[in-house]
């Protein structure tokens, strides 16, 4: 008895004091405030509204695909970070950097796997998470704008899935990416094999594609422009936009049937 | 299941705490993708090949598998068509989506009654056009692009007849200036008649009230966007059953 006295003495010390109060502004009995304090009150739970419509909880409503879509961003960040301390965008390394990650890094081909099979997950969740939006009709009056957002960020996804393709700089990765540029090539004015380029002036090694490689072939220069666009860029855009887009589902409000 | 029959005639009550009921499923739904995910690239190690070598082409040379759609598509349509225009279309028909379904029902519930022809054209356009093309793309393309069932041995020898020819010359066509004004009629009467099948369709199921409220422009988009979506479709039969290469072939631009 004495001891759990003492237990509890000290836990009032410990949350009474200033530094603990600095922290944690309210407690952890279940009462409505706390409820709503937990999501307020937290910058990360503050993504979601402090209370949702009943129906928007269920699993069967939501598939749960947009935040998965999310948790795979999270990942793919996360792995990617531990492989970017190992691997450089230089065409004489990288390909020896992806063998080293492999076999000689603490838990590099897991993490290597991990990065791969998320980026994968990703592209089929928000491919899934648009079908879902479709068929509950979430993009109608007031979410038309997400909608677009949400356009733009499955566009993104498949950017940063394909510029992440070129890394590893193997016979998978050139040739898979110059068959997707080659609709760069293409381009009606900007592409050299596209329509009417003569009038513009393309050329193979001044057109969209090159623009796109930093010359006329994949090179060196590739690499690294895929590694920055994959690395900072399309991240960094990709995460203003999915800021803008949970901002935007928590100030419409979560779709559902009118009450 | 009785109480929530009852709450839901209570409009007030329709809002439940995030936390914790949202954030609970967030949270297991979260530990069990991440330990599948984890289980997954514990047993399947993603391919790494030989280093990069611009001198050796693999033949098939495959685009990432969700390009492949968009490869597949290179069959039927020149680069420019397939990996340029076609693409813009699908972005910006995605786009405007909300802007040209104006069915005020289906808004936050899964219904089919309400909305069967945009659940449909959704259908038909993401599942059978996308997805398909990709797993054609991905399963059933070997060396040279060449069709191969999957019990098949990819021959990269196996001899397929070019037989392809351009529809004006199909039809008898041998001047050149000819083929190609008859080519330009084609593509011109193609999305005259398709727009103008879609409005009379549009009419008889939903009635002239329901075009006038939709509006001119709203109608323009949509049926260009359908027209354009079917014309894949209508090239695939023409190339597979009929070997048509092009309907307008010009020095600058194919079809």
């Amino acid at each position: 008895m004495a001891l759990k006295d003492k237990i509890e003495e000290i836990k009032k010390d410990l949350v009474e004091s200033q530094v603990w109060k600095a922290i944690f502004r309210h407690g952890y009995e279940d009462t409505p405030r706390n409820r709503v304090l937990m999501v307020t009150a937290n910058v990360w739970m503050h993504l979601h509204p402090a209370k949702v419509r009943r129906h928007g909880v269920r699993m069967r409503f939501t598939w749960c695909m947009g935040g998965l879509t999310f948790l795979m961003f999270l990942m793919t960040v996360i792995t990617g970070i531990y492989l970017m301390f190992y691997y450089r965008p230089v065409a004489e390394y990288a390909y020896a950097d992806m063998k080293y990650l492999e076999f000689d890094m603490p838990f590099g081909m897991l993490m290597r796997n991990m990065h791969r099979w998320a980026a994968h997950a990703m592209v089929v969740f928000v491919w899934l998470h648009m079908f879902r939006v479709f068929l509950t009709g979430s993009y109608k009056p007031p979410r038309e704008f997400n909608w677009i957002v949400g356009v733009l960020l499955l566009v993104l996804t498949l950017l940063l899935s394909f510029t992440g393709y070129l890394l590893p700089w193997d016979q998978l990765s050139i040739w898979a990416v110059t068959v997707g540029s080659n609709m760069a090539r293409a381009s009606p004015l900007l592409g050299h094999e596209g329509p009417f380029h003569e009038f513009v002036g393309a050329n193979p090694i001044y057109d969209a594609r090159a623009f796109l490689f930093g010359g006329g072939e994949i090179g060196p220069h590739t690499l690294l422009r895929f590694y920055i666009l994959h690395c900072i860029f399309i991240p960094l855009v990709a995460s203003l936009l999915m800021a803008v887009h949970f901002w935007r589902i928590r100030r419409d409000g979560f779709s559902g049937p009118s009450l | 299941m009785a109480e929530v029959a009852q709450e839901r005639k209570r409009p007030i009550d329709d809002k439940v705490h995030t936390w914790p009921h949202l954030v609970r499923a967030e949270f297991l739904v979260t530990i069990f993708v991440v330990v599948v995910l984890t289980l997954w690239a514990l047993l399947l190690d993603a391919p790494l090949e030989e280093p990069a070598n611009p001198t050796r082409t693999p033949n098939p040379s495959k685009a990432p598998w969700y390009f492949l759609g968009l490869q597949e598509m290179l069959v039927y349509f020149d680069p420019w068509h397939a990996g340029v225009v076609l693409p813009t279309f699908i972005i910006i028909g995605l786009m405007v989506i909300p802007f040209i379904d104006i069915n005020p029902a289906g808004n936050g519930y899964y219904t089919f009654k309400d909305r069967k022809y945009e659940i449909l054209t959704f259908f038909f356009g993401f599942h059978i056009l996308w997805v398909s093309m990709i797993i054609i793309g991905t399963f059933f393309r070997g060396p040279g692009w060449n069709l191969f069932w999957p019990w098949e041995h990819w021959d990269p020898h196996k001899v397929v007849a070019l037989t392809n020819v351009d529809l004006p010359y199909l039809v008898g066509i041998r001047n050149q200036t000819l083929s190609i004004l008859f080519g330009i009629f084609c593509v011109v009467v193609y999305f005259i008649v398709g727009v103008g099948l879609f409005y009379k369709w549009v009419v008889r199921v939903k009635g002239q009230e329901f075009m006038e409220r939709w509006g001119p422009v709203r109608f323009g988009i949509t049926a260009f966007l359908i027209v354009t979506m079917l014309a894949l479709p209508v090239k695939m039969f023409l190339r597979l059953a009929l070997n048509v290469k092009y309907i307008l072939a010009t020095k600058y631009i194919n079809i």
